[in-house]
């Protein structure tokens, strides 16, 4: 049984959506507390919520959407044999991570300017339900934008990959389990944003 | 087959075949076998440390008032014991050294489905530890908050709470990895023939155990994450003082750390259903209900964190349903019980060491799942609520149930790995004093919590005095086994008789393969023809 086995596609996918449960579960537990201090502070949440910027969250919902086009194409492209295409993609799917950390930063600064973040002297004067508003869209959105990031490294990883030939049309399921993980990203943002931003 | 039987002891099998020695061999090795040896050195390292903290603290509370120790001592050990034997010991345990070891032979599969990340969980698990232990020795000091990490305290105590919680995460990570490798494996690699109604119960329950694995820490790991947050960057979801409710903490924890203790106990009762029907000579009794059994414990267990909240304030609906579904648990543990128990009726029932821990497992099991039901009734709860009542009924189950069956599968499994074996009696003489000194330690905390003990505290009234003294000297008994079984393993396992072929007559595949198994474990691909208990098919004497 020295021989090469071949590669299970099936079984690494697998592995990949067991790992994306997870990642739901993670950030479901700042969800919970999300519902259960919503039910205590129903006033205190809408109050806050409007102090968001929704140009800003609407902004960044189109980039990562786009994004996720181009990842979901590019695993097309590659299946088609058309590297050159896939490794454009990619770039796009990257280049959308950028301006979307980079809008998210833009959106930060601007409430931190104004004294809102966690344990700030201004919350700590106001109500307890901001307080606890702003301390949840700071963490939700930081371990979501740390999410980014680790999606950014990796696409770049498997980029490099198809650039350098071991994924390509025969073999791309890693390239798939990236575009999976991204697509991830993608749909806890598209909580994340109604959520925090449209139905305060 | 019989010519590779005869390959000699400690010589032959993957200690050698792959011409690779030393060191990097092992931490930077894919091999299913040297993982899981890798995992069952380190948590038996860290046992040894949990342990002798246990002792300590048996010493401190030997006598009313300051027996060793300062009351902050006292505080750290109890909360560095905690940490240690959950985190370290208790919960990578069974799974990850002998789940690893054993798992992968028993479907007829070559390795894990994912090797390299299978070395990733136990260099994760390397790298926490290391973090865990930095935390005790390095700023404030270690922790003092008990491992349970409760806020608010965990929030304000000036002790290295944060670095301690870190480490925790990453173990988390480890954890999970080790799951998804596992229930990947569990579906993708079975040997031909080896159907889900032939798949050794032991399988059953790390199958059980990978998807609680998967499904309840990441709830841990955000959980430390904001325990973090409060203290690094004080956002005071916690904290009632801005708008926070501490008890939001506790369901959070306890939505892990109440499946974690399915986590710890599942895989002890897949090794102790591998082990009796080897030992009564027949096939088990009841194996669809058992591995059944497995699932509903993993899914009821699941639903039952606020068992652990009863005197916290939750509203009394939630008691009252959290008290009926900790009671619905009780019913597919007592499943397994029972069949275990006709397993053994008339059986041909031959007692040694591994049948031996294995038949302790179902007494001592028993005794902690009982006393569980007096907790999970939250009548009853509200009175021995945080007593040493708790603490024997939690040693009852864990070091009762796990621990045995932890030593039970060394017991079983590890002479057909290493090739050689230990001697029997001394292996009866540490079974014995084990048992003997585990029942006069917890048992008496039974009774002492029953009578009003609290836990935690540093010092007692002089009431309490004697059964204290009773409980202390348990310990050593219990000590002395310890340290009798360890030390016979050590030299039976390096030095000993060699170990050859099947001697228990085990019907399930890795007493098939050669001793010790080679690196890619069986010579050709195995086509599997009998059920795991079907010791006529599978020719066993």
């Amino acid at each position: 049984m020295s021989h090469e086995e071949p590669k299970d596609e099936v079984g690494a996918k697998l592995g990949m959506w067991l790992f994306l449960f997870t990642e739901l579960l993670l950030f479901g537990g700042l969800f919970i507390l999300y519902a259960v201090y919503l039910a205590r502070y129903p006033h205190e949440f809408a109050t806050a919520g409007h102090e968001l910027n929704v140009a800003f969250g609407a902004g960044n919902t189109v980039v990562l959407l786009t994004s996720s086009l181009f990842a979901a194409m590019a695993v097309t492209a590659i299946k088609r044999g058309e590297r050159g295409r896939a490794l454009a993609l990619l770039g796009g799917t990257l280049g959308c991570a950028m301006i979307f950390l980079a809008i998210k930063y833009l959106e930060w600064s601007a409430k931190i300017g104004h004294g809102i973040y966690p344990g700030s002297p201004k919350l700590a004067a106001g109500p307890p339900g901001e307080s606890v508003f702003f301390g949840l869209y700071y963490l939700t959105t930081g371990l979501h934008g740390i999410h980014v990031l680790i999606g950014g490294v990796l696409l770049s990883w498997i980029g490099a990959r198809v650039k350098g030939g071991s994924i390509h049309a025969g073999d791309n399921v890693a390239l798939e389990n990236g575009t999976l993980y991204w697509h991830l990203v993608d749909l806890v943002w598209i909580f994340i944003f109604p959520l925090y931003y449209l139905i305060l | 087959m019989s010519s590779v039987q005869t390959t000699t002891a400690a010589a032959g099998g993957f200690w050698r075949d792959s011409g690779k020695t030393g060191i990097g061999s092992w931490i930077f090795s894919t091999d299913h076998k040297r993982i899981g040896l890798l995992y069952l050195y380190s948590v038996l390292g860290f046992f040894l440390v949990g342990a002798t903290l246990g002792l300590l603290l048996r010493l401190e509370l030997m006598t009313p008032g300051r027996t060793i120790m300062g009351a902050t001592t006292y505080n750290a050990l109890f909360t560095v014991h905690g940490v240690v034997m959950i985190f370290l010991f208790i919960i990578p345990g069974i799974p990850a050294s002998f789940g690893n070891l054993v798992m992968p032979i028993q479907i007829g599969a070559r390795d894990v489905a994912f090797p390299r990340l299978n070395l990733l969980s136990w260099w994760l698990y390397a790298i926490g530890a290391l973090v865990v232990l930095t935390a005790l020795f390095t700023g404030g000091g270690a922790p003092d908050t008990g491992w349970t990490f409760y806020v608010p305290f965990s929030a304000r105590t000036g002790t290295n709470v944060s670095v301690a919680v870190f480490g925790v995460f990453i173990l988390g990570f480890s954890s999970i990895l080790t799951g998804i490798n596992f229930v990947t494996t569990i579906h993708r690699l079975r040997a031909e023939g080896m159907n889900w109604g032939r798949l050794p119960l032991f399988v059953w329950s790390l199958y059980a155990t990978a998807w609680v694995q998967i499904l309840a820490t990441p709830i841990i790991a955000i959980t430390l994450v904001l325990v973090i947050a409060e203290r690094v960057l004080g956002t005071g979801l916690f904290d009632p003082g801005r708008g926070g409710d501490p008890i939001m903490f506790q369901h959070l924890f306890w939505i892990y750390s109440h499946p974690a203790v399915y986590i710890m106990i599942l895989p002890a009762m897949g090794v102790v259903s591998e082990i009796i029907p080897v030992f009564s000579r027949k096939p088990i009794f009841g194996y669809k209900m058992i591995a059944f059994s497995s699932i509903a414990i993993a899914a009821a267990g699941s639903l039952v964190w606020g068992h652990h909240m009863y005197t916290s304030g939750m509203s009394d609906t939630a008691v009252m349903v959290f008290s009926f579904l900790t009671f619905i648990v009780a019913i597919p543990s007592a499943i397994k019980v029972f069949n275990w128990v006709s397993t053994l009726y008339r059986g041909s029932i031959s007692l040694e060491a591994p049948m031996l821990f294995a038949l302790s497992f179902v007494l001592l099991f028993s005794i902690g799942g009982l006393s569980g039901l007096i907790l999970g009734a939250a009548a009853t709860d509200v009175h021995v609520h945080d007593t040493h009542f708790v603490v024997g009924h939690f040693h009852y189950v864990m070091f009762g149930g796990t621990g045995f069956a932890f030593f039970g599968a060394a017991h079983y499994w590890l002479p057909k790995f290493y090739g050689r074996r230990y001697k029997e009696k001394p292996a009866l003489i540490g079974w014995a004093l084990m048992f003997v000194g585990f029942n006069v330690t917890y048992f008496t905390m039974q009774v002492l919590g029953i009578r009003g003990m609290p836990r935690r505290y540093y010092d007692y009234l002089p009431e309490f005095a004697p059964l204290n003294m009773v409980a202390t000297v348990g310990s050593w008994i219990l000590a002395a086994g310890l340290i009798i079984m360890i030390v016979n393993l050590w030299r039976g396992l390096f030095w000993g008789e060699p170990f050859q072929g099947n001697p228990w007559g085990g019907a399930t595949l890795e007493w098939s393969v050669p001793t010790p198994p080679p690196t890619e474990n069986f010579e050709e691909e195995p086509v599997v023809s009998h059920g795991p208990y079907d010791f006529k098919g599978a020719g066993v004497p």
